[in-house]
């Protein structure tokens, strides 16, 4: 269905209420905690309904919006990663039973999750955890048991917060795939289109009229004017080469003197990958559990093995994740690890900027 | 499809000491399907569990021709590795592999086999060695270097003495901080490259600190071997053995499943340069 479509703000509530009766868990930004994270929507209310936020390196305000306004919030620290790729959960139970051993894999608390309000950035990110955590020889299963039923409503963002940068990342401000459906807001109406099956059948269930050519022109000149006016960018062009040749270059010295090397980045990171799985035993010692917990390469024992640390410095650190992130990422996956969502200069406590780093090492590089 | 955490439990069935601190353990996996099933190649390793305490990666060092009978050589070096040395005969443990790639046996048919070591690297090897003997006419000479600290740190050292004898093969071994005992050389194993007699065509495999394996494989170009006919084991931390944990990193290489054994062409830009 190539076709965009006509819904009036007041069938937003119809939408959530037509999920949570196709037994979906609906799920969309919530204001939490002076910022916005997924949590359940029962009603448009639950929202950020008037809100706008503010974002520059380190720094993050919830404010007011235009009253009318459901999307104004471009994003908050959450992004769908912990929905999929769960920041604690059990994979494994061992019991021990004479002189031997059963083990049994805890099967994933799996609710057919619906989000609402996910942006381009956030489906670019969960397509690069799915080249993961998805592997033909290796499928994580916890994972594969949550993305499977997933229903994916995009919002189309109309405005970019100051640290976003998908235009460099080819990533957003318009959902292009991964999605079922993708509103674009306007004052008194969405634009709708659908990206599935699943989508079409929606718009069948709601009814949505066919849009009018001009609500459609205006909506993409939105999207347009949103991607025009992005101020920050990134030049991707000689990555990963760049970064390659420049594991010298000064500038790790001088981003490290700045690092806290807190982790932040790696945990509002939507693409981040890193875990451990430890043990958790119950008293009588007759019964184990692995637990996977994220994990950052900035902690010190994320290299660490017997009477090494490969990196045990900030500096070596910092140049693992920019690296991995921006470079080694795309040799590994096809893809960069960077889908530009700006989250990790927004919640970075000393407001480092990871496109700054790039531009600053470019301008000291050592081979021309 | 299970969760690539998915543990195997396995019984030992014999215990051995090597050397303080450093034991020998074979296991069979309980299940009869999955004895019958599994398969290894010489350089692989597998995931070990202990019940209640964790996971560590170890190198297997029995032949890939009887793969229902494992054998792990383990070195007590933390937390994990100081339960394992309490394994009794008959006790039961966990299982996951095989991982990783293994040596190029296929690529080292016909030539000669030079298997340099260094300190405790050379658990991985020890199969290698194994394998070869077993199909000796399928391979030229061997040439065997292994360099420890102190003659005290000399594993296997009846299996030394025992490939030495063996015809078409020389061993080599040396100590940094030589006692009465020692009878091999003094200095660092690359020092040991003078008396090598292997032709260019030969193909080499490294096991040891990367500084040792870097200065080697400067040496052996000299020697006139090729970037591509000179491998590396690498070491580092292994948590899923699968790529997804992040841990084993190494630039663009997933040393767990991309390696742990590369060309030294694979590597040659990157040996050398601390924290990568």
């Amino acid at each position: 269905m190539n076709e965009s479509f006509h819904m009036p703000k007041g069938k937003l509530e119809e939408l959530i209420a037509l999920l949570w009766r196709e037994e979906f868990k609906v799920l969309g930004p919530v204001a939490r905690d002076g910022s916005v994270a997924f949590d359940e929507v029962r009603r448009v209310s639950d929202l950020p309904v008037g809100f706008r936020e503010s974002q520059e390196p380190g720094r993050y305000r919830l404010g007011a919006g235009a009253a009318d306004e459901v999307f104004g919030v471009v994003n908050g620290a959450g992004s769908l990663k912990p929905f999929f790729f769960a920041p604690e959960e059990t994979l494994l139970e061992l019991q021990l039973k004479q002189r031997t051993f059963t083990v049994s894999e805890v099967p994933p608390a799996a609710p057919r999750l619906a989000f609402i309000g996910a942006r381009a950035c956030d489906l670019a990110a969960l397509a690069v955890q799915d080249r993961i955590f998805l592997h033909d020889r290796f499928r994580d299963t916890h994972y594969a048991a949550r993305r499977k039923d997933a229903l994916l409503i995009a919002i189309n963002c109309t405005r970019s917060a100051p640290t976003c940068f998908c235009v460099s990342m080819g990533t957003g401000p318009e959902a292009t795939s991964g999605f079922d459906l993708a509103l674009t807001e306007m004052e008194d109406h969405f634009v709708v289109r659908s990206g599935s099956d699943a989508g079409d059948t929606i718009v069948q269930k709601i009814a949505l009229t066919p849009a009018a050519e001009e609500q459609v022109v205006a909506a993409s000149a939105r999207i347009e004017q949103c991607a025009s006016g992005m101020q920050r960018h990134m030049d991707i062009s000689d990555l990963p080469r760049l970064l390659y040749e420049e594991a010298e270059n000064p500038r790790w010295d001088d981003v490290a003197s700045r690092c806290l090397s807190c982790t932040n980045c790696t945990m509002v990171c939507p693409t981040c990958f890193c875990h451990t799985v430890v043990d958790v035993q119950e008293l009588d010692g007759n019964m184990s559990q692995r637990v996977r917990k994220w994990d950052s390469c900035f902690s010190l024992e994320h290299a660490h093995i017997h009477g090494i640390n490969f990196r045990p410095r900030i500096r070596q650190r910092y140049r693992q994740w920019l690296t991995h992130k921006l470079a080694s990422w795309i040799d590994q996956f096809g893809t960069s690890g960077c889908v530009g969502c700006g989250r990790c200069i927004t919640w970075c406590p000393v407001g480092i900027d990871l496109t700054e780093e790039v531009a600053a090492i470019r301008a000291n590089r050592s081979k021309h | 499809m299970a969760t690539p955490y998915e543990i195997y439990p396995a019984r030992i069935t014999s215990r051995r000491t090597e050397t303080a601190g450093i034991y020998t353990f074979a296991m069979k996996f309980v299940d009869p399907e999955l004895r019958r099933s599994y398969r290894f190649e010489a350089g692989q390793f597998n995931m070990l569990y202990a019940f209640g305490v964790g996971e560590v990666p170890m190198s297997i060092v029995s032949d890939p021709s009887e793969p229902a009978l494992l054998e792990h050589t383990i070195r007590i070096a933390g937390r994990v590795t100081r339960v394992m040395a309490e394994w009794k005969v008959g006790q039961v443990v966990g299982v996951r592999g095989p991982y990783g790639n293994g040596w190029p046996i296929e690529k080292a048919r016909g030539r000669d086999v030079v298997i340099i070591t260094g300190g405790l690297g050379c658990a991985p090897v020890v199969g290698l060695v194994n394998y070869i003997f077993r199909r000796r006419g399928e391979f030229g000479d061997l040439h065997i270097l292994h360099g420890v600290k102190t003659p005290n740190d000399l594993l296997y050292r009846e299996r030394f003495d025992q490939w030495r004898r063996a015809p078409r093969t020389r061993v080599y071994l040396t100590t940094d901080r030589p006692d009465k005992s020692w009878h091999y050389r003094i200095g660092v194993v690359t020092e040991l490259f003078d008396e090598l007699a292997a032709p260019p065509s030969a193909i080499v495999m490294m096991c040891g600190p990367e500084v040792m394996m870097r200065l080697a494989a400067h040496s052996l170009r000299q020697k006139g071997i090729d970037d591509d006919s000179i491998y590396l084991s690498l070491e580092r931390r292994m948590e899923c053995a699968v790529g997804i944990c992040g841990h084993c990193q190494y630039r663009e290489h997933f040393v767990c499943k991309d390696g742990p054994v590369f060309s030294y062409r694979t590597l040659k830009t990157l040996l050398g340069q601390p924290g990568i």
